[in-house]
């Protein structure tokens, strides 16, 4: 199978506009990915199916995963004049990334025996702009999976034909795997606590005073 | 009456007993329980009931598939905030008298996956359980003596007087109200008549 | 079809049923259009049934006996799995995995554990090896063995193959249980390995155990493959066409029994599957009787990868020495791991951040994926062949909701 930058290369050709990026994967399975925009991510799909040398018929796995809004920092060399000699010192630089949603579907192909090929999509943020195109009408393996993202992240798709909650019922109002997801406290009992569900269970209970 | 007069009458062919003895024994050697499994442990009762260990000489042959039918409730497996309604549902649809045995960590108080939202912790938030089963998943031989556990309570129950089952008092109630589905949580998390904290001193 | 009846007159009376050219076992399955009197009726199958295979509901719509549409309706086992391995070491989520297809917890610890080594970048032992290859092969002959039985089930042979079935289960299970200590939830590999040697005469139980199932096989097949009541009810049921079957992403005998050539173990290649030449049974009508003898073949190639690994397995050690069991980080980056596990493709998808959790931890369930064409099996077809269809797909509701 052609490297992901030769797939870019030819997918950026094929549909015009199409802006692909490669998000490296630091890991010893150096499993990188392409991020396409929402916009040019049906395009993009419909190229990487029906191309003849890429075929990628099998859309093995969707997943969703969620990013909060973080502080990255990076360690910088810049030089600085200290004491009056410019010298190179190691510089903490910290940027605001804004939270954002993310699909990640897992390509293969089942007549070539390739694979595979990572594609991903991005919402805007976590609050208002959560939706991106559903990749349904191309693979059919994605229709429940992308139900369970939306069921569980909160992330809309595009033309999926019968988007609605799959794992939880239907008057559930949250999104449960978000990071920022407050579960019920149903904690009173506990026979043997560990860590953070101890202190649930402590809240339940009445300070007891301590006999001297 | 005399233990004496009891074995001469025994050994003429007449045999004694209370009403509530012949009740009792003639309902434990027969539960039929409810074909009702919902996760790991329904392939271990599965397994109890096959020809390796069993169930079949305890009388529990028959899993009748509908609730009408059947005597015993196993809920073994995990039950889910999504099923729970139709957990209660069930137990009250059978009649009366029934039993529930709570087979599995899951069932007993959520288990493994206590830590989760949509996970009930513990069937008996709302509805009566008779015996629990540890184990994760317990088992055939657990549940086996769970059964024994069982036939002994049924055997022990009274027809008559104060403390009688609860099938005979009227006071007692026999169905339990359905929780709904809440926006993030059934409504309600529990039923305070059936299961209340057990006070835990530290 | 006619029989005679003598009347208390003395007369004989003759009686003609009235579909009359069509013997008891042949039926055809003829789509009735909508347009005949009467209403449609909707009837929620589940999540109580005898044939439901646990937890799992049907929707049906149906016009008679026939079904107009089909929506499943799962979640009534929900667990919250992945949420709680976000929270969990990648080694504490070991016995979860156990749960997960909690019918064979073998393959489902070797499918994450080489996602995790995948992630890592581990190294797995020989014996390790052999010893995972064994382990998954025997669980696929158990998952086999046992669907057979639930699918007769369904069908109406209450309990006597499930009987014969379980009977060969416990044996494997005897087997199990003295490897790792559990009968079902097994919690025995490692990343890098396997938890811990084979025991004393482990070896020798198993070979008897593999030795005996040819036997128990040709049994079953006599009662079973050639059987009437069984051919009747399972070809020409539930079809899924070759290319419906790849667009919907089907794995494992679901896809075989279609046509399509697609086995995990020869196109990953992982473990050690490339040393040992088996074959892959494929079907060509797609329908519930090709998936059952996919299914009994792939048990009889199964044994041809047992017998020779039981027997060239060297010794060793059975994990790697320079993996780190306790305060496990692996680098921040993600990994995609897959097996043919007996139901399908089952694969871990892990994003690690460098900490001892993983930040998102997703598992590819093939029951899930496996459903998607039920309704198109199930569509113009009666309740019964909806339930033998639905017994072919071989679900386990803990893979489906997670």
């Amino acid at each position: 199978m052609e490297t992901l930058e030769q797939i870019k290369t030819r997918a950026e050709r094929v549909v015009p506009g199409a802006q692909l990026t490669i998000i490296k994967n630091d890991s010893p399975s150096a499993q990188h990915s392409l991020l396409v925009a929402v916009e040019h991510a049906f395009a993009v799909a419909k190229f990487l199916r029906d191309d003849p040398a890429l075929r990628l018929d099998y859309c093995s796995n969707v997943s969703g995963v969620d990013f909060l809004d973080a502080e990255l920092s990076e360690k910088v060399k810049v030089k600085k004049v200290v004491d009056g000699v410019e010298k190179e010192v190691e510089e903490v630089r910290k940027t605001k990334r804004a939270g954002y949603l993310e699909v990640v579907y897992h390509l293969y192909s089942m007549s070539l025996k390739h694979g595979p090929v990572i594609l991903r999509q991005r919402t805007g943020n976590r609050s208002d702009t959560v939706a991106v195109m559903s990749l349904t009408p191309l693979w059919r393996s994605a229709e429940f999976q992308e139900r369970e993202v939306f069921d569980l992240y909160g992330i809309h798709f595009y033309g999926h034909p019968d988007l609605r909650r799959i794992l939880m019922w239907d008057g559930f109002k949250d999104h449960p795997m978000r990071k920022d997801y407050q579960e019920p406290d149903d904690y009173e009992y506990e026979p043997t606590p560990h860590d953070d569900v101890c202190d649930k269970t402590k809240a339940h209970y009445p300070k007891q005073e301590v006999k001297a | 009456m005399d233990d004496g007069l009891k074995s001469e009458l025994t050994k003429q062919g007449i045999y004694v007993v209370k009403l509530e003895q012949l009740y009792n024994w003639g309902r434990s050697n027969s539960v039929w329980p409810l074909g009702f499994g919902l996760a790991c442990c329904a392939i271990e009762m599965i397994a109890a009931s096959m020809a390796r260990f069993d169930l079949s000489r305890f009388g529990a042959e028959v899993f009748r598939p509908s609730p009408r039918q059947a005597d015993l409730m196993i809920v073994a497996g995990t039950v889910t905030k999504k099923m729970a309604p139709q957990v209660v549902r069930l137990y009250n649809q059978m009649p009366e008298p029934k039993y529930v045995i709570a087979m599995g960590a899951c069932a007993i108080s959520g288990g493994p996956f206590k830590q989760g939202y949509n996970v009930l912790k513990g069937i008996d938030r709302y509805i009566p359980v008779d015996v629990h089963i540890p184990g994760c998943p317990p088992r055939p031989e657990a549940l086996i003596h769970a059964f024994m556990t069982l036939q002994r309570k049924i055997d022990a129950q009274k027809v008559f007087g104060p403390d009688r089952a609860r099938h005979f008092d009227a006071s007692q109630p026999s169905e339990f109200p359905i929780p709904l589905y809440g926006e993030h949580d059934l409504v309600p998390a529990k039923n305070p008549n059936v299961w209340e904290p057990p006070v835990v001193v530290r | 079809m006619s029989a005679a009846t003598e009347t208390s007159a003395g007369a004989v009376q003759t009686l003609t049923f009235p579909d009359a050219g069509q013997t008891g076992f042949q039926r055809r399955a003829e789509v009735i259009g909508v347009g005949r009197e009467g209403e449609l009726l909707e009837v929620a199958m589940g999540p109580q049934h005898p044939s439901t295979h646990g937890v799992f509901r049907m929707d049906v719509v149906l016009d008679g006996e026939t079904i107009v549409k089909l929506k499943p309706v799962f979640g009534y086992l929900h667990r919250n799995h992945e949420k709680i391995a976000e929270n969990t070491s990648y080694l504490g989520s070991m016995p979860y995995t156990d749960r997960l297809d909690y019918f064979c917890s073998l393959t489902n610890n070797w499918a994450y554990a080489l996602s995790v080594e995948k992630l890592a970048g581990l190294q797995v032992p020989e014996r390790a090896e052999y010893i995972r290859i064994i382990t998954a092969e025997l669980t696929r002959l158990l998952n086999h063995t046992c669907l057979a039985g639930f699918l007769l089930q369904d069908m109406g042979a209450l309990g006597t193959p499930l009987m014969y079935a379980f009977r060969e289960r416990e044996k494997i299970l005897d087997l199990f249980e003295s490897l790792s200590g559990a009968r079902m939830m097994c919690n025995y590999m490692r990343f890098g390995g396997c938890r811990c040697d084979l025991p004393p005469g482990w070896l020798d139980a198993a070979k008897k155990v593999v030795a005996e199932y040819p036997k128990f096989l040709d049994e079953f097949e006599t009662l079973l493959s050639g059987n009437e009541i069984l051919m009747a009810r399972t070809q020409g049921v539930g079809k899924v066409s070759a290319e419906l079957a790849v667009n919907a992403g089907l794995t494992g005998p679901m896809l075989r029994a279609s046509g399509v050539d697609y086995d995990l173990r020869k196109v990953d290649a992982y473990g050690i599957y490339a040393r040992y030449p088996f074959r892959i049974p494929l079907g060509s009508h797609g329908d519930v009787y090709d998936r059952y003898m996919v299914r009994m073949l792939e048990m009889r190639e199964s044994l041809k990868i047992l017998e020779p690994a039981l027997k060239d397995i060297p010794e060793g050690p059975v994990v790697d020495p320079k993996a780190k069991l306790r305060g496990f980080r692996p680098k921040a980056g993600e990994a995609y791991g897959r097996i043919e596990s007996a139901k399908g493709e089952l694969g871990f998808y892990l994003i690690s951040d460098g900490s001892p959790n993983p930040y998102r931890y997703r598992v590819r369930p093939p029951s899930l994926i496996n459903l998607t064409v039920l309704e198109d099996m199930c569509l113009g077809q009666t309740v019964a062949d909806a339930i033998v269809s639905l017994g072919s797909v071989d679900i386990v509701l803990g893979e489906v909701d997670r």
